[in-house]
């Protein structure tokens, strides 16, 4: 023992301020660093350059120098009317792909969590999703979508019903089935998420309350629903962020049209910053797509988690 | 617990119907892919093509260059790829190891970038990059998606450092072996499977990765595969339908394989055999 403990270096044992138990803090550090200055390089700094810049009259290609503006781009914005319906808009497309991805996603996991055969096909199907490129996920649909070559038309045709539409350049059916696509292809995460969280549910707990005479329902309000509940929680914030922030699938489907229908808040932000040059405005939209979004996940999820409490599930 | 056989029919309706939602839309790409320019005209377009053609691959290689966007993704995705994965694992050991300041700043941030609005993001990075000269070259882009899928890294890899056994490194340590000394000889050969894992996530990634690239390649002969998809739909949103499907059902073969592969990959393995020894 006594050799061993010798031929440690004496830094081993000088518990610094901080110091973790066991192992010297300076060599952490180095490890730590290839990752930390990328990081801070070209992720915060970037993120806190973002929020100056709303603040700013920043123009692409411009030879004056950039002044301060203060809240300038702000008040501009509140009364941007296109802005707010572009806003609104997003919120519309991401609880509309959220909601009904997260309940498709729970009936996809429970069968799943079945000794289904054919489960293997579906989990092997679920990649398809997961796996394009957004870009590719966007160019199926079209091909889906297409008024006359499309195979939606063609199958309502088939079913008698109806002559079909142009589904992607319709006022009224261009959102929905821009929703439906996001609902594809963000199935496959949400449904794997909640998978292994029904995979952590004490199957005793089941066991006893079928024995107890619970039925499905029961069970699954009883037993399944308290232990899924904080994933279901997880991935659903994650969702609505996630979805509000989408930008390549509706790029690809209508860019934004017909007539703005489907242009998403980023859309917007990304042609008032690269088609238009306006770094400062477009940095002010950004600013207010977090603040609002981040607001509006600190509400739901107060609620929710408070909610959880009151019915003394244990959760 | 038994399911009666009505509930159990059911249940396989269901999964039926979902099996049927989720391939339809690739099914038909492939079906459009292989179709002549005359039954994508046509009225009443088939499942199967009724002569099939490899024609629209051809047309897709004559009207974009997809195998020098090919090669661009390839050497992003690449580059993304090991990058990621060299300058994430000891970061990840730390993280894992750790119950200081650092673990619990990472950790944070990990799940904050989630939320990490790209708007806000962009716009910086795109001055940034273009005081750096890093604007319309895939160096610039392999250092974006480098930082991009780090927290996802991050939180892999920190997951798979836990599960390799503390007496392993502890051993290491009491023969006298430094943090440095004992990641890279006793914990990266047992995080093997699990740094490879991470590598092709970031890889798939970065292959299918679109707004950046888009915001940040201007020219033609830099732009990645996804966006030089784009181009094969005009302006108007009109696109030859054939060379499209084309391009894209084989822009998407490589994300399809190595997902697969990722998907397939059993960890327990290795590990199970160093803590019986």
């Amino acid at each position: 023992m006594t050799p061993v403990t010798e031929s440690r270096r004496p830094a081993r044992r000088a518990p610094g301020p901080d110091a973790p138990r066991g192992g010297p803090d300076h060599g952490a550090w180095f490890l730590v660093l290839p990752a930390l200055v990328p990081i801070l390089v070209l992720s915060v700094g970037p993120l806190l350059y973002g929020v100056l810049l709303a603040f700013t009259d920043a123009q692409s290609g411009r030879t004056e120098p950039t002044r301060w503006i203060g809240a300038l781009n702000f008040q501009d914005l509140l009364h941007d009317t296109l802005f707010w319906e572009s806003f609104r808009i997003g919120l519309v497309w991401a609880v509309g792909v959220t909601v009904p991805q997260f309940l498709l996603a729970l009936g996809l996991a429970l069968l799943l969590n079945q000794n289904l055969r054919l489960r293997w096909l579906a989990r092997a199907l679920a990649i398809i999703p997961w796996a394009m490129p957004e870009v590719v996920v966007g160019i199926m649909w079209r091909l889906v979508y297409n008024a006359d070559a499309g195979i939606l038309n063609e199958t309502l045709r088939d079913l008698g019903l109806g002559d079909g539409h142009d589904w992607l350049s319709g006022l009224g059916t261009a959102l929905p089935a821009v929703v439906v696509v996001g609902v594809w292809a963000g199935l496959p995460q949400t449904t794997v998420a909640l998978l292994a969280g029904l995979q952590n549910t004490p199957r005793e707990l089941h066991e006893a309350a079928a024995v107890d005479g619970a039925g499905a329902w029961r069970r699954f309000c009883t037993v399944t629903w308290p232990a899924l509940r904080p994933v279901a929680l997880a991935i659903t914030a994650l969702n609505v962020i996630w979805n509000f922030n989408s930008f390549a699938l509706v790029y690809v489907l209508t860019n934004g049209g017909p007539g703005g229908r489907t242009r998403l808040p980023m859309l917007f932000a990304y042609e008032e910053a690269f088609r238009y040059g306006q770094f400062g405005y477009a940095a002010a939209m950004g600013c207010v797509m977090v603040a609002v979004i981040s607001i509006l996940l600190a509400v739901f999820l107060a609620g929710r988690l408070r909610g959880g409490d009151k019915g003394g599930d244990g959760a | 617990m038994r399911t009666s056989k009505g509930a159990r029919a059911g249940q396989y309706a269901a999964l039926l119907a979902y099996l049927v939602f989720l391939a339809f839309p690739f099914l038909w790409l492939i079906s459009v892919a292989f179709k002549p320019p005359r039954e994508l005209a046509g009225l009443h377009p088939t499942w199967i093509p009724e002569n099939p053609t490899l024609d629209n691959f051809r047309q897709a290689f004559d009207e974009q260059p997809l195998l020098h966007a090919g090669l661009n993704s390839l050497v992003a995705a690449l580059g993304a790829a090991v990058i990621a994965v060299l300058v994430a694992t000891p970061a990840a050991y730390v993280m894992a190891r750790r119950r200081g300041r650092f673990a619990k700043a990472a950790t944070g941030w990990v799940v904050v970038s989630q939320a990490f609005p790209f708007v806000l993001l962009i716009i910086p990075l795109f001055l940034v990059l273009k005081n750096l000269g890093l604007i319309n070259s895939v160096a610039g882009l392999v250092m974006v998606y480098v930082v991009w899928s780090l927290p996802f890294a991050l939180w892999m890899l920190a997951g798979y450092v836990r599960a390799v056994p503390r007496e392993l490194e502890e051993a290491a340590a009491v023969d006298g072996a430094g943090p440095l000394r004992t990641l890279v000889s006793v914990t990266a050969p047992l995080l093997a499977p699990g740094i490879v894992a991470t590598a092709l996530f970031a890889f798939v990634t970065a292959w299918n990765e679109f707004f950046f690239a888009l915001v940040l390649l201007k020219t033609p002969e830099k732009q990645t595969l996804p966006v030089v998809l784009t181009h094969f739909i005009g302006a108007e949103g009109v696109a030859d339908l054939g060379p499209l499907a084309a391009a894209a059902f084989l822009a998407t073969l490589p994300s399809l394989v190595v997902f697969a592969l990722v998907q397939r990959r059993i960890t327990g393995g290795m590990l199970a055999g160093a803590v019986k020894s």
